[in-house]
């Protein structure tokens, strides 16, 4: 496949939202263009995980190798969808079409193309319902908002399901909650049945599958990460912290993304988790990390429900065979709708497992007594609550930072304080950005739901056009640096779009900044932060 | 199909449903076919129809708790939780609902995308007031059961003592306002005017805005069209073309004791609005117009965010194949061993 360029920000910046004029959507077919799309699944991902259809294919090619009978396996597929979710039934029937969605997506703000207003990209979808399973879309055709499944439709439906980030922002805003995700995974769901996932995401599952996390980390790369951090740690503070894999009869057990561990600046906050656990030892923390639950992100989440349950399934199951008590999670996004709003669903009841103590403080989880799990952010927010902590946030005095909120953990959850209390307590700057980018309104960083690839980079760019806009706005205002985030996601997809919009932030996990205000005794004196930058007042000192 | 051929097509559809009327009692005298026949078949697929797809839509289980969490999650007694766009249980989602349903929350957080580009070239992205929607759906909606609660003045003998209130309400400026006492405008009702203005902006705002001009469906300007008829016939009725007022009453009151009359006398126009609101409670059920019942049960709304502190069961959930840590561990045994990974056994 050739190359593809990413056009300079000021030619991605003519941007026309006014749809055409006499044109209608249902007969424009889509170009599928390069650098928006991600690459086919490769067939061996497929197989992996046995997942129906494998074939090498290229969507920019004519032909798709579809099946004979396609077509029923499509129809087959939607009715017992139909079946199966409320949600999605009641999505297809009762949109009125206000169009108070419409410019509430990033992809549409960034891109003007009409099919990503969520409720035409919707449509694409309940056209084909119209047409199949209602009497006045088989009766009427167009006049009534029905078309025939082709072989185009289906190739609009995989560019456009492919489109979406699943943020769920345009369901803030529809009268009746119409949740365009729920749309988008059970569409993805539909062409997975023909094979048609994605590579980016198709991979990173199959991967997951096998080895426990999305980058195929082995168990002996992921230790040598976590030494490497030890050392790098020791380096910068002078203390070596201690750490366990796999560990029996621990108290707890974490999981995070593995993209902490394998990709800057998540490493940072990698780095950050080890430090905290470190300094709680003393106190009476008892925690293990895993190489088998090693993942705390679920693609298995854009490609199937099914696929998301076998992939989270294996969180309970280390728990289980640890003999943990319960479980805590680090900074990720979808990760948290996931353990949120699906996982107990999925794998539970976690009967084996006790309801959460903070056993420094004391405290009882009460929101997490059924899952058993518990967010990373808000153990810590109650250490500091609980003054367990000791802080100098002037360690983070040459950063200036605002505080992204992720989707799926602000609105598939409401996790909306807890990150900023901490971020108050380690750190002297913070500025929040515009109201109508954060918190329930935030905006998405662009590239969630598996299209954080190399060769969509365009479709990133613009679709965080309205988070890069929001930061840049206090970038300019207050001199912002620095774009904090409990995202793994974020922090991989981030400084790209800074770099593209506004040069001059970087991105950071919140626990990397726990860490670099956090005071250990016998630590040496701190001239730089955990990425070796000097900390404020300390810039000559590094020149010596 | 562009956006004039399917206005084109919707109000065709509109003057077609006039003239069915027009021509079966003005030029056939079809009186009971449409005095009583279409009217009591309406009703019944209006009530049928209305059942059978909120049965079907129910038959469809929930199997997750996906609220759209519009606020700060139940947490620590010393973060401030929003009960009501986050609930943690049935009261807040109680309240979240009455919120959605009487007062279109979720419609009041509209904004309005504002593009520019800098001299530069680059983008500058805004989000302005834009309360308009909001207001005229409220509008709409209010003043159509305003109307409807009104009607019962034609259903119903003695005329129940809130029909009159509301009239009198709803009639205010017949009286006229201070300092402009008298000079009110007789018979006029606030409801037939606020009506007819939001079904024509929330029209006009449908070809106005570039978007919604080009999602809009013939299905979308149909109701709007026959609402418009609705209520213009309604209002010619009342103040231009006169009908017997007491044949009418004598024929609604007919219709809801079931012992159904069609009095002499009773002018065409009348017909005609009986037939557009006859075709419009027919058409409900198979259309958006179910967003109306489809809203309390829309998932993302009703549901309490709680599926952290008590388990929410699908009724489908069924075994899938999971990669177990045994398979795991005899893939990378020998690994872990040499870096010192505990393992559950041993290499042979």
């Amino acid at each position: 496949m050739a190359k593809v360029t990413t056009p300079k920000p000021k030619e991605t910046a003519n941007i026309d939202h006014s749809p055409p004029l006499m044109k209608g959507w249902m007969n424009t077919p889509a170009e599928i263009r390069p650098g928006i799309y991600c690459y086919g699944a490769k067939p061996k991902n497929l197989e992996a995980v046995g997942m129906p259809f494998p074939k090498e294919w290229n969507p920019e090619d004519e032909n798709w190798k579809l099946p004979e009978n396609w077509k029923e396996i499509i129809e087959e597929g939607f009715k017992d969808r139909l079946d199966r979710f409320r949600s999605f039934k009641l999505f297809m029937d009762i949109c009125v079409r206000c169009g108070a969605c419409a410019d509430k997506c990033h992809f549409f703000i960034g891109s003007g193309d009409p099919k990503n207003m969520p409720v035409l990209r919707a449509e694409l979808i309940r056209s084909v319902y119209r047409k199949k399973f209602t009497k006045g879309g088989k009766l009427l055709g167009q006049f009534a908002g029905a078309r025939e499944l082709t072989e185009d439709v289906l190739k609009e439906w995989w560019y456009y399901l492919y489109q979406c980030t699943e943020c769920r922002r345009c369901s803030l805003f529809c009268p009746y909650g119409i949740d365009t995700a729920e749309i988008t995974i059970i569409g993805r769901e539909l062409t997975n049945l023909l094979g048609l996932n994605t590579d980016w995401i198709a991979g990173p599952a199959a991967n997951c599958f096998r080895t426990g996390n999305h980058l195929g980390i082995q168990p002996h790369a992921y230790k040598d990460m976590l030494d490497f951090f030890v050392d790098e740690i020791e380096g910068l503070t002078g203390i070596r912290v201690d750490y366990s894999l796999n560990r029996k009869g621990a108290e707890i057990l974490f999981v995070t993304p593995s993209g902490d561990v394998f990709a800057d600046p998540g490493t940072y906050t990698a780095m950050g988790y080890l430090m905290l656990f470190h300094y709680l030892q003393s106190q009476g923390l008892d925690i293990t990390w895993s190489t088998y639950a090693s993942e705390g992100g679920n693609f298995g989440y854009f490609t199937s429900h099914e696929m998301a349950k076998r992939l989270n399934a294996k969180m309970y199951a280390e728990a289980k065979r640890l003999g943990v008590k319960f479980i805590m999670g680090g900074e990720c996004g979808h990760m948290w709708r996931v353990l949120n709003q699906y996982m107990d669903t999925f794998n539970g009841p976690a009967d084996f497992l006790e309801e959460p103590v903070s056993p420094i403080t004391g405290t009882k989880f009460e929101n997490a007594k059924s899952t058993k799990m518990i967010h990373l952010v808000e153990f810590t927010a109650d250490l500091i609550k609980h003054n367990k902590l000791k802080l100098d946030p002037s360690r983070n005095d040459h950063l200036k930072v605002t505080f992204h909120d992720s989707c799926n953990t602000s609105r598939g959850m409401g996790f909306l304080e807890e990150p900023r209390y901490v971020i108050r307590n380690v750190c002297n700057n913070f500025y929040e950005m515009p109201p109508n980018t954060i918190r329930e309104q935030t905006f998405c960083c662009g590239s969630g739901s598996g299209l954080n690839a190399g060769e969509d980079m365009e479709l990133r760019m613009r679709g965080g056009l309205p988070r890069a806009n929001a930061v840049k706005y206090v970038h300019e205002k207050h001199g912002v640096n620095m774009l904090a985030n409990i995202c793994a996601i974020d922090r991989a997809a981030l400084p790209t779009l800074m770099q593209y919009w506004v040069p001059g932030v970087e991105v950071t996990g919140v626990h990397e900044m726990v860490a670099n205000a956090l005071v250990f005794e016998g630590e040496t004196k701190r001239t730089t932060d955990l990425r070796g930058n000097p900390l404020a007042g300390m810039e000559e000192e590094e020149d010596v | 199909m562009n956006f004039i051929l399917s206005i084109v097509v919707s109000s065709l559809a509109v003057v077609i449903l006039v003239l069915i009327p027009w021509i079966g009692v003005g030029a056939l005298d079809l009186r009971v076919i449409f005095g009583i026949l279409v009217p009591y078949a309406a009703m019944a697929t209006f009530f049928v129809g209305i059942v059978v797809r909120v049965v079907d839509w129910a038959r469809s289980p929930v199997p997750f708790r996906i609220p759209t969490t519009a606020g700060q999650q139940w947490s620590f007694p010393w973060i401030k939780s929003n009960p009501i766009d986050n609930p943690k249980g049935n009261t807040g989602v109680i309240v979240r609902m009455i919120f959605e349903v009487l007062l279109f929350r979720s419609l009041f957080r509209n904004t309005r995308l504002e593009y520019r580009r800098t001299a530069e070239g680059m983008p500058k992205v805004d989000y302005e007031w834009e309360k308009w929607l909001w207001l005229a759906a409220l509008v709409f909606h209010y003043s159509f059961f305003v109307i409807f609660l009104r009607h019962f003045r034609f259903f119903m003998e003695p005329v129940p003592g809130f029909v009159a209130l509301l009239e009198s309400l709803d009639g205010f400026m017949q009286m006229g306002v201070l300092p402009l006492n008298g000079l009110g405008l007789p018979g006029v009702y606030l409801t037939d005017m606020l009506l007819m203005m939001a079904v024509t902006y929330l029209f006009l705002r449908r070809i106005y805005i570039s978007q919604t001009r080009y999602i809009s469906l013939p299905a979308d300007y149909f109701p709007l069209f026959l609402i418009l008829g609705l209520g213009l016939t309604g209002i010619l009725m009342r103040y231009f073309i006169r009908v017997d007022i007491t044949a009418v009453k004598q024929l609604a009151v007919g219709l809801f004791k079931f012992s159904p009359t069609v009095p002499e006398g009773i002018g065409v126009i009348f017909f005609i609005h009986l037939f557009l609101i006859s075709v419009l409670i027919a058409y409900f059920p198979f259309s958006k117009l179910m967003h109306f019942a489809g809203v309390f049960l829309s998932p993302t709304r009703n549901l309490s965010n709680n599926s952290r502190f008590k388990r929410h069961i699908n009724p489908w959930n069924y075994p899938v194949k999971v990669h177990t840590y045994e398979e795991y561990e005899e893939d990378f045994r020998e690994a872990m061993i040499e870096a010192g990974i505990p393992v559950e056994k041993e290499s042979e």
